[in-house]
């Protein structure tokens, strides 16, 4: 499936990460936007409200994080793509109706342009803690996919990428970027329309006798419809049977938990992204995503002048878990070194598939700006020591 | 010859709309939902929509289980989240009939910035409150309808904060039809419910509950009937009152009635013009 091209805006720009956004959303055939203003997010939405009256796409500002994420929902049942867009105290709100979409299994998009937290901490600053509440926010069991893009190209792309693994597996994708990718200008090349692979929502092509809302295909994932079409389905963030229907039973909720955790899970290794180039005579593994990736590069660079081998994994698609390619590469005991923008993320996670076969150092970093090179150049030298 | 007669079992009208399969329902002995429920399936009917594009959605607690029984595309969503749902619901498919049946606390506490902003923006979905003057669903705690001194789980010495009047808040928070009734009122009930199905833009209908087994027996409301008495002796009719008439207080005369009925743009119709006018300059 292809854009229309009246909409896409073929060609090379030099745009913000914010800007780009946007754009990969228009791309991606999204016609409703549901968003709440915050800093350093809110130029995504002064974007969208202007082009959208030309690319045939609805626009609306709600009166808070709460009703712009649910709204995603509505709009996404009423036959829409939708997407929102916020930064860390709105995620924060947002957490409610994340669950409300991967319980009803809604393909949608949630933006996070991430700033220094906790509370409303560096609203103008760049920060990359949202990471665990990105994988657990919400309560109960679910799981999500969050992509880190690390610029502005890669937003547009990603955001499209979102879109696409949105539909696919029908779960809200999270596209968690920061104030840093989000406001720095870059060359953006939009392709041809023609060149844009687009996921098509998966509605069923059974009779609404034959159609369950939430008997899932081999892949683990169900077919949907929109309202109106006649299906007279329900839809309910209550544990739910097959058919929709509200079943308050441990049997029940087993049935729908594991399926909902399982079809990202077992889905992982066709859902992954990772950057990686690990030559066999590397002595250390540093381990970044999204904007922190841009300082790691520059590091390896500084390291190999002091005669230190890096390699590099970037996981691009951050949740799922890349757990394979930490395993293969702690079999060789190198040690990872994991530079973020937190005071410990997803060093966890590296540390969990390195399984005691290799150490894991943390550069941590409270946020505000990038890391210092010296400061992640200090933890390599002594990570090999 | 004789001729067959057929003599069959006489069906009823409001069963087509329903889930079948799901009765019985959850709701009390004596409980004012299904009255609701009844009233609106019938002004449904006589509205005479294609079944297949009205949409219910509900919020959590008592009330929010009505979108589990109706046989349309039905929604339950997050507490409090029905409105902000059925908006998106309306502006991604402005064809579709989108109906809010919630109650007083999904609504109007958890909820009532999502109700007040969509009455302003005069969004167009008709809301539907049950309100029973309590979270019945947890177990009778005070809401933000309580009235004055009377007895909850977590007021049991009485309430002592004031409550919300709704007609008056959604009047003025801009919706463009407002009445009241109570589960006693079920033919104007059934009435209001129909012309707020009709009306474009924010409709809003409260119908007063009975709780038995919840509110009704902390305050001297033995049973459904007898609050339902109560309701026929105290209810007062007075349409288009003055808004400081809209009375409603704990023990006191209630004023019912259809209170408001204007016009105004739309969002969908006000976003739509100022878009198109856009385009005609833009020459797009």
């Amino acid at each position: 499936m292809k854009p229309d091209p009246k909409t896409v805006l073929t060609g090379t720009h030099f745009l913000k990460g914010n800007d780009a956004v946007c754009e990969g959303a228009i791309s991606a055939g999204c016609n409703f936007v549901a968003g709440y203003p915050i800093t350093p997010s809110t130029d995504i939405i002064e974007r969208i409200s202007k082009r959208f009256p030309f690319t045939g796409g609805t626009f609306i500002q709600m009166e808070d994080e709460l009703s712009s994420s649910i709204a995603v929902s509505g709009a996404v049942w009423g036959g829409a793509k939708a997407m929102t867009v916020t930064s860390g105290p709105g995620f924060s709100l947002m957490m409610e109706n994340i669950g409300y979409a991967a319980m009803t299994e809604t393909p949608c998009v949630f933006v996070d342009v991430q700033r220094g937290g906790p509370s409303t901490g560096l609203p103008t600053l760049p920060g990359q803690a949202d990471m665990m509440q990105a994988r657990w926010g919400s309560h109960g069991d679910y799981q999500i996919i969050a992509l880190c893009p690390e610029s502005p190209q890669e937003c547009y792309d990603l955001t499209i990428k979102a879109f696409n693994l949105s539909e696919e597996y029908r779960v809200p994708v999270l596209l968690m970027t920061d104030e840093c990718v989000g406001h720095m200008s870059e060359r953006v090349v939009i392709p041809p329309a023609d060149e844009i692979e687009l996921s098509p929502r998966r509605y069923t092509t059974l009779p609404p006798s034959e159609f369950h809302l939430f008997r899932p295909g081999k892949d683990l994932v169900p077919d949907m419809i929109k309202a109106g079409d006649g299906y007279h389905v329900h839809v309910s963030g209550l544990t739910h049977d097959e058919h929709g229907r509200p079943v308050i039973t441990p049997e029940c909720q087993d049935a729908l938990v594991r399926r909902l955790v399982n079809k990202i899970r077992q889905n992982e290794p066709k859902i992954r992204m990772v950057e990686e180039d690990i030559p066999d005579d590397s002595d250390v593994i540093l381990v970044s995503y999204g904007i922190s990736s841009r300082i790691v590069f520059l590091v390896r660079e500084l390291a190999r002048k002091e005669g230190i081998k890096a390699g590099i994994i970037r996981p691009i698609v951050v949740w799922p878990f890349p757990e394979e390619v930490f395993r293969k590469a702690a079999k060789k005991s190198r040690p990872f070194v994991v530079v973020e923008m937190n005071m410990g993320q997803i060093v966890y996670e590296v540390e969990r598939c390195a399984a005691g076969q290799a150490k894991t150092y943390l550069v941590p970093h409270a946020g505000g700006t990038v890391h210092n090179p010296e400061d992640i150049l200090k933890i390599i030298r002594e990570a090999v020591k | 010859m004789s001729v067959a007669v057929s003599n069959p079992i006489p069906v009823n009208p409001v069963e087509k709309y329903l889930r079948m399969e799901r009765i019985p329902h959850i709701w009390c002995p004596g409980c004012g939902i299904g009255t609701a429920l009844n009233a609106f399936i019938r002004a449904l009917d006589e509205a005479g929509f294609e079944p297949d594009k009205v949409c219910v959605v509900s919020g959590i607690g008592c009330t929010g289980r009505v979108a589990g029984y109706v046989n349309l595309d039905s929604f339950h969503t997050t507490h409090g989240r029905a409105i902000p749902f059925a908006t998106g619901l309306k502006l991604a498919n402005p064809e579709l009939k989108i109906v809010v049946f919630s109650g007083d606390g999904d609504l109007i506490a958890i909820g009532g910035n999502h109700f007040i902003h969509a009455a302003q923006k005069n969004m167009d979905i008709t809301v539907i409150c049950v309100n029973n003057f309590n979270y019945a669903m947890t177990g009778g705690q005070y809401g933000p309808t309580t009235p004055i001194s009377a007895q909850t789980s977590t007021a049991p010495w009485g309430s002592y904060q004031a409550p919300f009047n709704l007609p008056k808040l959604a009047e003025s928070a801009g919706a463009v039809y407002v009445a009241r009734w109570t589960t006693y009122h079920v033919h104007q009930m059934k009435k209001s419910i129909l012309e707020a199905l009709r009306k474009k833009g924010f409709s809003f209908v409260e119908i007063i509950s009975q709780c038995p087994t919840l509110y009704g027996r902390r305050n001297k409301f033995r049973d459904g009937i007898t609050h339902m008495e109560w309701f026929k002796e105290h209810s007062v009719i007075k349409d288009h009152p003055i808004p400081s008439d809209i009375n409603l207080g704990f023990r006191t005369e209630t004023i019912v009635g259809k209170f408001l009925d204007i016009e105004r743009p739309t969002y969908l119709d006000a976003m739509n013009d100022r878009y198109q006018r856009i385009r005609e300059e833009k020459g797009v």
